[in-house]
């Protein structure tokens, strides 16, 4: 069976099969043809030809389809064309490559290749190549094409692979240059395989971004990328922690799309009392000291601006100079107000207790407390 | 045979390890069966809800060991809601009832709660080793309750569990007598552990050699474990926040040098992403390498730890790496057999992978076999070139994070790709697509996809014919799983016998009608036939009413215990 072909005694088998296959023939079903509905299924019904579902012993020659299946094949297709689905008036192919492995001498016992053709022997495998022939390909894009005689009977290992496509003659378009980093076996004719062959490369984009709008929900799918929920979770609970280290290296490496490279990580801080919060650069600051004199700078004057709109706007502006004095004693519970966090688990906890770089990864933000309210919360 | 006495079967039989050879075993003829049964002490039962825990212990009644899993692959995912089932208690309560001398108890995907877990750890005076898996409905409680009475206790293994974390001392319920733990892994639990307790217990397991910390744990204590316990063999770091040049860094670096067992490394849960230099001298013997749950590492870190990494099989990172970091990857670890690379982000829609890494990994890795690959994009022929180089997949998952993304360079569907793939790795047994992809893909899986036991399909297909290519030609099919792709009766009917040789089928968003899943069900009642009706989104009425109901999702599996009687409200099986 094909086992047995594709471990070498390939020899032995028909090779002919594959050198009888022309290189630029593949039959296709061809979809997006609006004209051509009469055509594609008849096409259609080559292709069950050839298929021949696998190991269903009912498929043959004759019977390919009950008439209902094939009914239900056209209307399959007519409510696609119905839909839009295709490009209308662009020949895209939608390509059905048939491969096949190395072709089985034992017609019959071959499960799963087509009764078609290959299995048969040659001279049905003219008439394969007839209706082959009868449709109108579009150039191809054939990636597969399986073992061939040069390469198959030597080594399985290479012989059961890949044979890189074939190109037809009126494919012209160049290669991505995203092919030239990978190692193939190709004749150098051979080279243009990949591209797509439909000249205009927007109809083939076209079609298949519609066949995908089929399926594709517009927003975030549920359960989809598929991962478990912590994986979900991970990048955001540890993104500050990524934030800490490495400020200078991401200049170099620019075109790194990974979020890596934030500068700065902001977070916010309230201060009670004043109804209007800032952010602050913890990056800026590399210990406890620094962060306090910046809540200090930060706050001091919109505390001051509080109690002067709260006291009536009468001041003038030596008294408000005044009353601006510096917020001190944040970290050790000495002053009028204290500061807090919230940490990645959503507790609060007294800045000032872990080390600084341990601090900067849990924080989430920053709270400016009445010290008497701290100790008051203390005691719940 | 007839005239070997009981026992030199018995005694070969021992010899006979799997559980597919086992069964095989069992099968021969009845006193092969009758022995072949009571010697087994291992059972591995995929789907808790084929059979009946009586039914188990009545059979085996030297059971030992038992693995259990629960709820549908896709349950990882939340396609499953809560309460769905999976529960581990009737298990335990009926092999505690028969008397089973239970030893392991090993749980993938199923509901435990703390009742079964204390009585787990009162029922079975030799109960030895606790692996959970991806399960949930635990509280710390219970596990204290494993470490108070679990007297022989040798294994404590959680593995991505969610844990609810009552911040209890659920360590120092490990009674000062026990000094049989060799393995430990806790580092799914997200609360505070007590680090004095946790000192102690590995200064007193002197067989310890695989621990896996919380994020709990912070670097001193990590340092001070390591001298306790140079014999690890499988370390996870916990938190690995420090100051580098603090003196708590260097006792580390001290402490690491003197781990020269450890082959598995993982972890890292909250990582400040400079000092990964203090591990590259253990590098050279990691075979195990385990980065997929610290974002903050930045990859040149990342690439910097893996140029010492020359003898690794298994490799689990994060996208970050970039391809330039599997390049990497592939030029030095030559002796890779498993690789994950998982999305750091999975909604930005910048993964830092494309096709470029995963062939240049099957450039470099020859020995690779296992792949799971979460990417922006790929190519057909990426994916030739990868069959080429790599005949050897048993596993091969590719996800490309935007779920019917063409080839990248031809905007072709991606069928051929996946075609050389399946044609090429003769071994293949398990496989899950993503892309676009036709009804040709599944012509190829069901020609060439011969030992394949277990596919996954996602936003994939044409019609009915997809999936009755697969049916048609898998012959080892397992488990079947699809969601979002266009089939439907047709195809769910083609074969229903076919359904008793698989494990189960789950089928959400397709095509399948109520009036489907009702003529299945009718036709094969070895099934249990499961529709999730979340929202009340159906009505069971019956006529012609049922075909135009589409069933949103569908789980069957065969099974011996006949209907369930613990599924929810929300599921009805027909």
């Amino acid at each position: 069976m094909m086992e047995e072909c594709s471990k070498g005694s390939g020899a032995a088998c028909s090779p002919k099969l594959l050198d009888l296959i022309p290189k630029e023939m593949e039959w296709a079903v061809a979809k997006g043809e609006s004209g051509d509905v009469e055509r594609s299924s008849v096409e259609i019904r080559k292709l069950e030809l050839r298929l021949g579902l696998p190991g269903d012993d009912e498929w043959s020659l004759k019977n390919t389809n009950t008439a209902k299946n094939i009914n239900r094949e056209r209307d399959h297709h007519d409510s696609l064309f119905s839909l839009g689905y295709f490009n209308h008036g662009h020949h895209h192919n939608h390509h059905h490559h048939f491969h096949h492995h190395q072709p089985s001498h034992k017609a019959g016992s071959h499960e799963i290749s087509p009764q078609v053709g290959p299995v048969a022997g040659s001279s049905s495998s003219s008439v394969w190549f007839n209706q082959q022939q009868q449709q109108q390909l579009a150039p191809p894009s054939s990636f597969l094409q399986f073992p061939t005689t040069t390469k198959a009977a030597t080594d399985k290992q290479q012989s059961s692979c890949l044979l890189l496509p074939t190109v037809a003659k009126e494919s012209s378009q160049p290669c991505c240059t995203k092919v030239g980093a990978i190692d193939l076996q190709q004749s150098p004719a051979e080279k243009k395989a990949f591209s797509p062959p439909a000249a205009p490369p927007t109809p083939a984009n076209t079609a298949v971004a519609n066949s995908s709008q089929k399926r594709t929900a517009p927003g975030p799918v549920v359960g989809w990328p598929p991962i478990r929920s912590f994986r979900k979770n991970l990048a955001s609970s540890s993104s500050s922690s990524k934030q800490n280290g490495n400020p200078n290296k991401k200049a170099a490496t620019s075109d790194k799309p990974v979020e890596a490279c934030k500068k700065g990580m902001f977070v916010k801080i309230n201060m009670d009392g004043v109804p209007i919060g800032r952010k602050v650069d913890l990056t800026a600051y590399d210990s406890y000291p620094r962060l306090s004199t910046a809540v200090d700078e930060l706050f001091r004057g919109l505390l001051a601006a509080q109690r002067d709109s709260s006291a009536g706007g009468n001041m003038n502006k030596q008294q408000q100079e005044e009353e601006e004095k510096a917020i001190t004693g944040l970290l050790d519970g000495s002053g009028e107000y204290t500061l807090v966090y919230e940490d990645n688990e959503g507790d609060r906890m007294l800045v000032g207790d872990v080390p600084w770089h341990m601090f900067v990864s849990t924080v989430k933000r920053l709270r400016v407390l009445k010290s008497s309210e701290v100790s008051a919360l203390s005691r719940e | 045979m007839n005239y070997f006495p009981d026992e030199v079967l018995e005694h070969i039989f021992d010899f006979v390890g799997s559980h597919k050879d086992r069964n095989s075993v069992s099968q021969v003829c009845k006193l092969w069966y009758r022995i072949e049964s009571y010697s087994r002490q291992k059972v591995f039962v995929g789907n808790c809800y084929a059979i009946g825990p009586e039914r188990v212990a009545e059979r085996f009644s030297g059971l030992k060991s038992i693995t259990l899993k629960g709820k549908p692959h896709f349950a990882d995912f939340n396609l499953v809601p809560p309460d769905w089932g999976g529960f581990v208690y009737p298990w335990i309560e009926a092999f505690a009832r028969s008397r089973v001398g239970l030893e392991e108890l090993r749980l993938k995907r199923m509901v435990v709660s703390d009742e079964s877990l204390e009585l787990l750890s009162r029922s079975f005076p030799n109960f030895k080793s606790l692996v959970l898996v991806s399960c949930e409905g635990f509280t710390t409680d219970g596990l204290a309750a494993v470490a108070a009475y679990c007297r022989q206790l040798k294994e404590l293994d959680l593995q991505e569990n969610d844990v609810e974390d009552h911040r209890g001392h659920w360590l120092s319920c490990f009674p000062e007598s026990s000094t049989s733990l060799v393995s430990l892994n806790f580092a799914c639990l997200k609360g505070d552990i007590n680090l004095p307790a946790l000192e102690r217990l590995v200064a007193r397991s002197p067989n310890l050699k695989s621990l896996r910390l919380s994020r709990a744990v912070p670097l001193d204590v990590l340092q001070r474990i390591l001298i306790r316990a140079p014999q690890l063999l499988d370390l996870g770091v916990g938190s690995y926040l420090h100051d580098p040049d603090s003196e708590n860094y260097n006792k580390l670096v001290t402490a690491i040098q003197k781990c020269k067992s450890v082959r598995s490394l993982s972890g890292f849960l909250d990582v400040a992403p400079h000092c990964l230099s203090a591990f590259h001298i253990i590098c050279p013997n990691l075979t195990s390498l385990n980065l997929s749950y610290a974002p903050g590492i930045y990859d040149n870190e990342l690439i910097k730890l893996l140029r010492h990494c020359h003898k690794l099989q298994r490799l689990w990172i994060l996208d970050c790496i970039g391809d330039k970091g599997l390049e990497v990857v592939a030029s030095t670890c030559k002796d890779l057999e498993e690789l994950r690379v998982f999305p750091s982000d999975p909604y930005v829609g910048q993964a830092a992978v494309t096709e470029e890494g995963l062939v240049a990994i099957s450039r470099g890795c020859q020995k690779l076999n296992s792949i799971l690959y979460f990417c922006q994009q790929m190519t057909n022929a990426a994916l030739i070139t990868v069959a080429k180089n790599c005949p050897n997949f048993v596993r091969f998952r590719l996800c490309i994070l935007d779920p019917t993304k063409p080839d990248a360079v031809t905007q072709q569907p991606l069928d051929e790709g996946f075609g050389a793939i399946v044609q090429a790795c003769k071994d293949l047994k398990r496989l899950s697509l993503s892309g676009l992809l036709t009804d040709q893909v599944f012509l190829y899986i069901g020609m060439y996809a011969e030992q394949l036991e277990m596919l996954s399909i996602a936003f994939a297909g044409d019609s009915d014919k997809g999936m009755q290519y697969v049916l048609k030609g898998c012959k080892k099919l397992r488990k079947l799983e699809i969601r979002d792709s266009p089939f439907g009766n047709a195809a769910l009917l083609m074969d229903v016998a076919k359904y008793e040789t698989m494990r189960s089928l789950w089928m959400s968003s397709c095509e399948v009608t109520l009036g489907g899943c009702k003529a299945l069900a009718k036709r094969m009642p070895g099934l249990n036939v499961e529709i999730i009706n979340e929202n009340d989104q159906m009505e069971f009425v019956g006529g012609c009413d049922d075909d135009r109901q589409k069933v949103e999702k569908m789980y069957l599996y065969r099974t011996l215990a006949g209907q369930r009687r613990d599924a929810p409200e929300f599921v009805w099986t027909l």
